[in-house]
């Protein structure tokens, strides 16, 4: 994630210019796991232009259908773009009235399609999507969580996170996700990755969403900010062991 | 490296090898590609002193080149240094401030502080200018207490309760972020230095294989060398592995006699001595 699609040549005839593109408002990492009772998605709500910390109460978190959550990084005109798409589908799919609507499962799977497909016209849509759901299936209710990139790359897992949250906070899940927790030891989870998300990527700001998807339907709970701890007694005049130094 | 009697060093990096590497390099010469260690290397501040941990994967490109190097290198009797980066540049590098604290402490009768480490080893890499590609975490204990420092290799230095370096820092760090408090015993600290090293070692591509930690306090140092082993070979025959005589099925059988091809010429010249 990061490196440029470099893919400025002109095609013949249609005189249609493939565009090299580079991402400007861009949001930052989006993490997600299952739990007991369905999905819990959290994010942060800044959007940076560049290393400017241009919007800090932007949503990255929202509902699709009955079933799903969205959750992107990445560039945020290309997200509301993507959003449009889900409008679209959902519209059709409820004008179809038979009862039926389109699970986590199909919404991953038309994403899945339309990253790549506009990947491959080297014309991307920017952004990492982190698909979250519920929906009873053959088998009772049936958790889903995927995630698509930009590329095109998708799979399902029990915990997902994108952007800086693949180095930072993955390793925390690895170690500490397991099946069946309930909703308060998956908030804990997630904090504890947005804490460390927090101290450790320059984009990310104090500022946090998180959002559940259960049978019930989705939630998505007010912003609120974490408490950090600065008191170390190093950072404290970290030059006391010799005076002088530097 | 300067001695008592030679002249000081004039300062600057000696850039005349880089012209003539240049020069060759132009003719077609392919330089050879450096080992670089790939590396989680951390260290933490605990009650009694410090803790160091690193992994004991060293990298040459996608190849595993050692499986079980050491990177915890001896600075003094209390002070150790993990290093990440080139493997060639953080051994010279911490053997030559190794020497040079050796020849200080006879010179001066006391046992060596952590801040002489510090400030010899960012004085080298700054004026390398970051071509010594050695990053490193720096932990000791000595009369002024302990101590923890990162040297990047540009020369510049961190002094930090806890500190994460080389490519599996970032999984390191989340582990110590999320866990890390003052005034952590010795078992806590080893169990969380072991814990971040893990979070390299799984998590990370240039870092893998066993966990080396070295638990520094006043007067004691502790140097557990593959304290812990998470990558055990999976398929061992319990039998061990033997071939005896027709376990292989023989299919034919063709004897070449040799032929002799020296001809011994009878009284001939004797060879010479």
């Amino acid at each position: 994630m990061g490196s440029h699609a470099e893919g400025g040549s002109q095609a013949a005839g249609g005189g249609q210019t493939q565009r090299t593109q580079y991402p400007y408002v861009t949001g930052t990492s989006v993490i997600a796991l299952k739990y007991k009772d369905g999905v819990i998605m959290a994010c942060d709500t800044g959007a940076s232009y560049g290393s400017t910390l241009r919007y800090k109460s932007v949503e990255r978190i929202k509902a699709v259908g009955k079933h799903s959550l969205i959750g992107a990084s990445g560039e945020f005109s290309d997200f509301q773009e993507i959003l449009r798409y889900l409008d679209e589908l959902t519209l059709s799919d409820h004008m179809w009235d038979d009862g039926n609507s389109l699970g986590p499962k199909e919404i991953h799977s038309y994403l899945t399609r339309v990253m790549y497909n506009r990947r491959n016209k080297f014309d991307p849509l920017w952004n990492s999507l982190v698909l979250g759901g519920v929906k009873k299936g053959p088998k009772g209710d049936e958790k889903y969580l995927g995630m698509v990139n930009m590329i095109g790359t998708h799979f399902e897992e029990n915990h997902i996170a994108t952007g800086f949250g693949n180095h930072l906070a993955i390793p925390i899940l690895r170690a500490e996700w397991h099946e069946d927790m309930t909703f308060e030891e998956a908030v804990k989870l997630v904090e504890k990755c947005l804490l460390v998300l927090l101290y450790r990527d320059r984009s990310s700001i104090n500022k946090f969403q998180i959002a559940k998807i259960t049978t019930e339907g989705s939630t998505i709970y007010p912003p609120y900010s974490l408490k950090t701890y600065w008191g170390f007694s190093h950072f404290e005049n970290p030059a006391q062991g010799a005076v002088g130094s530097w | 490296m300067t001695g008592s009697m030679d002249l000081p060093a004039k300062g600057g990096f000696s850039f005349d090898l880089c012209r003539r590497n240049d020069m060759l390099e132009k003719k077609g010469l392919k330089l050879p590609g450096f080992r670089k260690t790939g590396t989680t290397i951390v260290g933490l501040v605990f009650q009694d002193g410090v803790v160091l941990g690193a992994d004991t994967r060293a990298t040459e490109g996608p190849i595993v080149a050692d499986k079980n190097c050491e990177k915890i290198h001896f600075m003094a009797p209390n002070i150790y240094c993990c290093g990440a980066g080139t493997a060639a540049d953080t051994e010279a590098v911490t053997d030559m401030v190794s020497s040079q604290l050796q020849l200080h402490r006879y010179a001066t009768g006391r046992e060596s502080r952590v801040v002489t480490a510090l400030t010899l080893l960012k004085s080298h890499l700054f004026r390398y200018q970051g071509h010594v590609s050695a990053a490193l975490v720096l932990g000791g204990v000595d009369c002024t207490g302990p101590h923890l420092h990162t040297v990047y290799p540009h020369g510049s230095t961190d002094t930090l309760p806890f500190a994460t370096m080389g490519s599996g820092s970032l999984a390191a760090m989340s582990v110590f972020e999320s866990k890390y408090k003052e005034g952590l015993t010795r078992e806590e600290g080893i169990q969380l230095v072991a814990e971040a090293i893990c979070a390299g070692i799984f998590n990370d591509l240039g870092s893998g294989s066993n966990v080396d930690v070295c638990v520094i306090t006043k007067g004691k140092t502790e140097y557990l060398r593959n304290h812990q082993l998470p990558n055990p070979r999976t398929y061992v025959s319990s039998k061990g592995y033997s071939f005896t005589k027709g376990q292989t099925e023989v299919l034919s059988t063709k004897i070449t006699q040799l032929k002799q091809t020296v001809e011994v010429a009878e009284g001939g010249d004797a060879m010479e001595e």
